[in-house]
């Protein structure tokens, strides 16, 4: 069932060496909006220290206005960013000791390598030995010794990346805000980065905010998740809670693949939908209350017609490598279930679906919003994936 | 084929050329008839270099040059910036159209106007003569101001806007992050800016010729003021030797421009 906050898990993971872990960043009632149109509406947020949290969510979603907020680089219009305790509001991007990986890498073009990543510590006066010292350990650790004099201009994009995150860490920030830093790279070379970037963070230890529409790198990447749409926070948590147990039908739809239908809560432990009451395991809800049912595609198993909980016919089967998706039409809604067992367009089979694999969720704005799987096709929705290459070019 | 675009070469270069030759062999003439050749003499440059009025001309018009270049490519530059971190497009748009008319206005209007306004003012004040070095470094630096942002603005719109955020986030005040990384990027179109500034306004007659009052003559108003008496040839050595300057100044520019361009290619 819907659980505040984060889980029990995370509770845990947040003691370290017995003390609670600190807030690093706090929003609080953070809402702005351009032009009349609101982009954050109300957004809090704790942000802990050691962390690698993710904003997640669909392009436009206000992921990007809320790094700007902490970076310094937009005022929020109400509310408080609260820094290790103190509420920076009014400081100006240069004394916050937060740095960021931008979107487009913005390395400096008339500077080599070594001039970049020297960058913040020249701005310093750190002495030379020292800032040769720290820019070669910065670029062993990202992996290009020997690129000092490199021009910046004369890597590729993945270089050019990791020149970005060691000028961001040479400075020893706090916090480190990376807004989609592997969008523009290939499928390929972005899993490398994903392991990369999550080893950097936990040998630094630094705090890592993260910014993505993938949620796969998000689920892959991060501690924390926050699924974001329309300026507000669905939800917060790991990515097993965002996964198993998503708050809304947002949230389901958003991350995985997922049958999202229409019920009612019976009593605790009972669920009513596709015609047929099924044993839950989630409680606390008023009797007969309508709800939303989230039904994973690979926690569906098929069995024989007469066995099954729910009878149907195949309409269409994927072979998807591992698996293969199969859509079933039960009463008119298609059911999308993921098998590693051979089914036939055409035949008629049941569905079996333990208690556990049913998530009821309460009705909320975006309801009925995500319909079956009628008009499925994979190539359909990769090319409705948003973002990838079509953001941010304001 | 060939031979006739040879012939059309010919002769383009003749045409360009052949004023410049003439100017030059007469500036050389011995005695001062245009159509005679007396013979070989370096009088009228000596005579020249004895002109004091024709002298302080000169250095009225490097003077201003250089004040117009310096002042212009400050005021352009930080106009440019100005103008491309307006949110609005519409205002945007507006405002380098609005800096692009001075530019295609024809100088006599410009002259006329700047003119009258100067007059105008300078009544106002109660001055019965207002036109001065500095009204003329006024009137300058505003036809020389829209080339200079001509020049800057694209360099600007190129320009990755995340390297001053890049900068500051990396600890830098704002006014710094600008020198240390905006600057660098946009410094081609400040250096061309400031050149065609320095160049239109050794150039210019029409406009300085309204502005300029009785005290501060500029050597193009001048020259002017000399053929309205009589022309002697000691002008021809002038403007023999402006020519040679200024295709000396072209031929370092071109020379240090390929020197640039070698090592990033
Ligand atoms: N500087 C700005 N001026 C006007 N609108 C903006 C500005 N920045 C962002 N927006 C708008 O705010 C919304 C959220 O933007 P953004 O935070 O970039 O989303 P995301 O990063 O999640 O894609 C978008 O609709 C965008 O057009
Ligand atoms: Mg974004």
């Amino acid at each position: 069932m819907c659980q505040e906050g984060r889980s029990p898990v995370f509770l845990q993971s947040e003691r370290f060496g017995g003390t609670l872990m600190k807030k690093i960043v706090e929003l609080k009632n953070i809402s702005k909006s351009f032009d009349g149109e609101t982009v954050l509406d109300n957004i809090n947020l704790d942000i802990y220290d050691n962390e690698f949290l993710t904003l997640l969510g669909p392009s436009g979603c206000g992921k990007t206005t809320t790094l700007r907020i902490i970076g310094g680089f937009e005022h929020p219009d109400q509310g408080d960013v609260i820094f290790m305790g103190e509420r920076i509001n009014d400081m100006p991007p240069h004394k916050r000791n937060v740095n960021t990986v931008f979107q487009k890498y913005a390395m400096f073009p008339h500077l080599n390598v070594f001039e970049n990543i020297a960058f913040p510590l020249r701005e310093r006066r750190v002495p030379k030995k020292t800032i040769e010292e720290k820019v070669h350990e910065m670029l062993s650790m990202v992996m290009l010794n020997g690129f000092d004099h490199r021009r910046v201009t004369s890597l590729s994009g993945g270089q050019q990346q990791r020149v970005a995150i060691a000028r961001a860490l040479i400075g020893q920030p706090k916090v480190l805000l990376l807004d989609e830093p592997l969008g523009a790279l290939d499928l390929k070379l972005r899993k490398d980065m994903q392991q990369e970037l999550k080893k950097i963070q936990k040998a630094t230890g630094i705090t890592f905010i993260f910014v993505t529409h993938d949620q796969e790198e998000a689920l892959t990447m991060s501690d924390t998740i926050v699924v974001m749409s329309q300026g507000r926070i669905q939800q917060i948590g790991t990515p097993q809670d965002i996964y198993n147990e998503p708050k809304n039908a947002f949230v389901a739809d958003f991350i995985g693949e997922s049958n999202i239908l229409d019920g009612t809560m019976l009593k605790d432990l009972m669920v009513r939908f596709s015609g047929t009451t099924f044993q839950c395991v989630d409680k606390g809800f008023a009797p007969q209350e309508p709800v939303d049912v989230v039904v994973r595609p690979e926690d569906v198993d098929i069995v024989a017609q007469e066995k099954g909980m729910l009878r149907g016919v195949v309409t269409s089967v994927t072979f998807m490598g591992v698996h293969y998706e199969v859509i079933v039409d039960i009463g008119g809604f298609k059911w999308m279930i993921q098998t590693t067992d051979y089914v036939g367009e055409g035949e008629y089979i049941g569905l079996y679906i333990e208690p556990d694999a049913i998530h009821i969720m309460k009705k909320s704005e975006y309801s009925g919003l995500y319909g079956d799987y009628s008009s499925f096709s994979n190539e359909l929705d990769e090319l409705s994936d948003p973002g990838e290459e079509s953001e941010d070019y304001e | 084929m060939k031979t006739t675009s040879r012939i059309y070469t010919a002769l383009v270069f003749i045409f360009l050329f052949a004023p410049i030759a003439i100017l030059l062999v007469f500036s050389f003439n011995e005695s001062k008839s245009l159509s005679v050749f007396g013979g070989f003499s370096i009088k009228w440059y000596r005579e020249l270099l004895h002109d004091e009025a024709t002298l302080e001309s000169v250095r009225n018009t490097l003077l201003l040059a250089v004040s117009a270049m310096v002042i212009s490519t400050v005021m352009g530059t930080a106009a440019a910036v100005g103008i491309q971190k307006l949110r609005s497009k519409w205002l945007r748009t507006a405002l380098s159209t609005a800096t692009d008319i001075p530019m295609t206005n024809p100088d006599i209007i410009t002259g006329i106007s700047l003119m009258l306004m100067f007059v105008f003012v300078g009544r106002l004040f109660g001055l019965a003569n207002s036109l001065s070095f500095w009204t003329m470094l006024i009137a300058h630096v505003t036809f020389c101001l829209p080339y200079v942002i001509l020049q800057v603005l694209p360099r600007l719109r190129q320009m990755d806007p995340s390297l001053p955020e890049a900068a500051q986030d990396l600890g830098c005040p704002p006014l710094r992050a600008f020198f240390k990384v905006v600057l660098p990027e946009i410094r081609p179109g400040i250096v061309t800016g400031a050149i065609m500034a320095f160049t239109l306004s050794l150039d210019d007659f029409v406009i300085s010729y309204f502005t300029s009052g009785a005290g501060f003559q500029t050597l193009p108003v001048r020259i002017y003021n000399m053929t309205k008496k009589t022309v002697t040839p000691k002008m021809y050595a002038l403007a023999t030797i402006i020519f040679f300057v200024i295709l000396a100044l072209l031929l370092i520019s071109n020379l240090t421009d390929q020197n640039k361009k070698k090592p990033n290619q």
